[in-house]
């Protein structure tokens, strides 16, 4: 058994880093709002590099309703994570094809675990903004938030007031889970190795 | 002493429950009204079948109401002043209400139109005349505003208006009052000598995009003076031709519901408007000296811009031989309709028990044959019997208008017999009839005076309620009824109370219109010069003040408006004498967020501004104080926190011209 990737193992890697060109074309997570006074919902999608209304005016009218809480705007320009997202992804196809080229399997299980560990940083990061966002409220705001918190879910929806606010991965998050699985299935193959390789 | 005043307790529970059941009892409809209901009743956040267009007759506007429900969504402010949303009042839309009389603040609204493709409504724009100051409006339905009015000179009483022609190449006008063309102090009793009328065809520009300059007067046909009354334009075979009653063809000037209801019969004029185009090609219009407006709003800004016409092209009959040609009808004619196939035109002889059909067909072969029975100054006027289909004999008292249904069917109102008649206008055959509450002016079926009649409902318009609502002291609602027409028998659905008198209105599907509905004004793409889009461009901007050499000075204050709070609602350093204009931007981008703005003391009214929309209110403080203003659409749970202060100084006070908000503050240089 040497360091080398079978070709179909090589196939997959490239197929995952191509499929994380989604990230660009489709957004990465859907957060919508509902309340009595919004029955077409008010929605919002974070992108790979901004973020942007469902509807031409959502993320405007949304933050006119935040500010009665004292709510930070929403305001992609400062978030600094979505100048350097495009670049990540960016990393990890590049990073991906070499792997597939050079078929080296050091470097896929390099590929994969620090892709996991990217999700799993991006999260927490999403949740610490959601946190900071539902935290930071302006004391001087003309509505109090009973307990002083307002954040909105990780996954799944919450009532938040007069708002059902409700939050899910979008097509292209789903995109990235499709690449690591292709990437992770490729890493596993090396653990349920064929019979024939035992036999020479 | 306590056992009986339960018992008392009890008997009053017994009776009040008693009532109780007599009402209750009461409220059980028969088999009759609750099937009515069923057909009408429209469900909570559900929405009607049909938009209607009722004109407001003498409230100057147009009801816009859902059908089959009978609910009254809006009204749309016309020719009258609207002081609820500053219509007429705001800077920006004053100018739509110029004439040549001057500013008039109030007209009297008759026949709404759909704009039309094919002979079919399509849902662009709806058009009304002003009876009184002659004038004709059109409505944009992505809006439900009057963007465009163009004023008719030449004109008293534009009553047959505003008729469109089959693609709206034209909307017409004419004259229901002739007078002296052009105006001149004529001894009333010379009204021979004197009276003229005009049949005006207005031309309109059907190109798309957003230019709301669109109406102009393309020519003014000059006919003899008699009351021409109502008109509508022909369709398939007929198009090309438009038609109009007229009644006082005895001419007389005084006492005419007896001296003008002399003759056996009065005229229909049918005019060949290809005709009149070919004539005016060949050089055979005079243009003629005269003064009239025209008003629209640019919809980059959102502000009417009034132009003054000063001329105008005129064609008589003698001149265009071919062009005009009357149709001898009894007996003071009111309406005049032509069938969904266009072959045939009836008129709705008021005086007379039976309704003359005319054959469009037999009316082209007796122009071709000449089939004359005179001729009125250059008009031929075409032999009954030569023209005639048929007369629905017995028809009803007062027949006065007529529309049709999807199956080929004619419905008749009938004033002084308070009723709906139906027949076939083929066939002159009668079907059925039904009563009305009470004395019926126009009727309307959505398309019903259209290439294509969506049937399924009439509307009968009523002059008289009596006793149909509960009372409301001498002044009582007109009213509308609702009544099915998609079986063989009509069958009465539901009465409505209605706005200001409706004379004649129009319906259309639902589906039409709504998918062209704007929501809101994009703020981006408002031009107006007085905008301002941002908190930090109106604290930039602020408050401006500039006096001339008299000393007299004018105040512009720069104004957003979002939820809750003006930007700025702190100024100052305003003196007594200034005249002040608040430019209010609603920068608000959500579906149904209006703000208002109101300020103490305006002799005029309020304004609601609309999403991305900037209005401007002008004010004159009279005494020094400090004065407040504040948003008078309840906006938003803080509405009530949505007000700022004005500080008015004496003339010659030092006191600086500040604006602020909150912490932020700005002073004039
Ligand atoms: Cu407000």
């Amino acid at each position: 058994m040497g360091d080398k990737l079978r070709p179909f193992q090589r196939l997959l890697i490239a197929l995952a880093s191509l499929l994380l060109l989604g990230v660009y074309f489709f957004p990465l997570w859907y957060i919508k709002l509902w309340a009595p006074q919004y029955p077409e919902w008010l929605g919002m999608f974070i992108w790979v590099n901004t973020i942007t209304g469902e509807n031409p005016h959502d993320l405007y009218n949304i933050n006119i309703l935040n500010h009665y809480i004292g709510m930070q705007e929403i305001n992609p320009d400062i978030v600094p994570e979505l100048k350097i997202l495009p670049f990540i992804f960016a990393f990890f196809i590049i990073f991906g094809l070499i792997v597939a080229i050079t078929g080296k399997k050091k470097l896929l299980k390099i590929w994969v675990w620090s892709f996991i560990i990217f999700g799993v940083l991006a999260i927490a990061d999403f949740w610490w903004w959601e946190y900071r966002y539902g935290h930071n409220l302006d004391p001087r705001a003309p509505i109090k938030i009973p307990g002083g918190a307002y954040q909105p879910p990780l996954l799944g929806c919450k009532q938040l007031l007069n708002f059902k606010a409700c939050s899910f991965p979008a097509r292209g998050a789903y995109f990235a889970v499709a690449s690591l699985i292709l990437g992770f299935t490729a890493y596993i193959m090396d653990f349920f190795k064929k019979p024939e390789g035992r036999l020479t | 002493m306590k056992g009986r005043g339960l018992k008392k307790l009890a008997l009053a529970i017994f009776a009040v429950a008693g009532v109780g059941g007599l009402v209750f009892s009461k409220a059980k409809l028969s088999k009759e009204w609750q099937d009515a209901a069923l057909k009408t009743y429209v469900p909570p956040g559900e929405h009607d079948e049909f938009y209607a267009f009722l004109s407001g007759g003498f409230n100057g506007q147009i009801g816009v109401y859902g059908l089959p429900s009978g609910r009254l969504i809006k009204i749309v402010p016309v020719f009258s002043v609207n002081p609820e949303n500053g219509y007429g009042y705001s800077e920006e839309t004053k100018n739509l209400l110029m004439t040549s009389h001057g500013f008039i603040p109030w007209d009297d609204t008759h026949h709404p139109q759909l704009s039309q493709t094919n002979g079919v409504p399509d849902g662009r724009w709806i058009f009304i005349n002003a009876n009184n100051t002659p004038r004709i409006a059109r409505i944009d339905l992505s809006e439900f505003r009057t963007v465009e009015i163009i004023e008719i000179p030449n004109s008293a009483g534009n009553h047959p208006s505003s008729f469109v022609t089959a693609n709206t190449e034209y909307v017409t006008a004419a004259t229901r009052f002739s007078i002296p063309i052009p105006q001149k102090d004529y001894p009333i009793e010379e009204y021979k000598k004197w009276a003229k009328g005009t049949i005006t065809f207005i031309k309109v520009d059907n190109s798309e995009g957003e230019h709301n300059n669109r109406m102009s007067i393309a020519f003014q046909l000059l006919v003899p003076g008699y009351d021409y009354d109502l008109a509508h334009c022909g369709k398939g075979p007929s198009h090309g031709w438009c038609f109009f009653t007229s009644y006082n063809t005895e001419q007389a000037h005084t006492l005419l519901e007896i001296n003008a209801s002399q003759r056996d019969k009065d005229f229909i004029l049918a005019v060949n408007w290809k005709r009149a185009e070919e004539c005016i090609a060949q050089g055979k219009g005079k243009k003629m000296e005269t003064v009239y407006y025209h008003n629209y709003i640019d919809p980059e800004t959102g502000i009417a811009k009034s132009e003054k016409k000063t001329e105008v092209l005129v064609l008589t009959p003698k001149e265009c031989p071919g062009v005009a040609y009357y149709l001898p009808t009894p007996k003071s004619p009111h309406g005049v309709d032509v069938t969904p196939d266009g072959k045939y035109i009836i008129g709705g002889g008021k005086l007379s028990i039976n309704q003359p059909i005319h054959s469009f067909e037999k009316m082209i072969k007796a122009i071709q044959n000449k089939e004359f029975a005179g001729e009125i100054e250059g008009i031929p006027i075409l032999k009954y019997e030569s023209i005639l289909h048929c007369e629905v004999k017995n028809l009803c008292l007062g027949p006065l208008h007529t529309e049709f249904d999807d199956k080929g069917y004619a419905y008749t109102s009938c004033f002084i017999s308070s009723e709906v008649v139906k027949y076939d206008p083929k066939t002159c055959k009668i079907l059925d009839r039904i009563p009305v509450y009470y004395s019926i002016g126009h009727l309307m079926i959505p398309g019903g005076d259209s290439a294509k009649p969506w049937g399924k409902y009439l509307i009968a318009m009523n002059k008289i309620t009596k006793d149909r609502y509960l009372p409301t002291g001498p002044e009582l609602p007109h009213a509308a009824q609702l009544i099915d027409i998609s079986g063989e028998k009509m069958k009465m659905l539901l009465d409505f109370p209605t706005q200001g008198e409706p004379h004649y209105a129009q319906a259309i599907p639902a589906s039409l219109v709504k998918p062209k509905v704007k929501k809101i004004y994009e703020l981006e793409k408002n031009k107006h010069p007085h905008a301002v889009k941002t908190e930090e461009e109106a604290m930039k901007r602020g408050v401006v003040r500039k006096c001339d050499s008299n000393g007299k000075c004018e105040v512009h204050i720069y104004l957003t408006a979002i939820r809750s709070h003006f930007t700025p609602d702190n100024i100052e350093g305003v003196k007594v004498g200034d005249t002040v204009y608040f430019h209010v931007t609603n920068i608000e981008q959500d579906w149904d967020i209006p703000h208002g703005f109101a300020i103490f003391g305006a002799k005029n009214s309020n304004i609601l501004i609309m999403p991305g929309e900037t209005l401007t209110l002008k004010w004159t403080p009279q005494k020094p104080g400090v004065y407040p203003f504040y948003c008078t659409d309840f906006c938003s749970a803080l509405h009530q926190e949505m007000q700022g202060y004005i500080r008015v100084s004496p003339k010659d006070a030092d006191v600086k011209l500040c604006w602020s908000l909150g912490d932020q503050k700005r002073c004039a240089e």
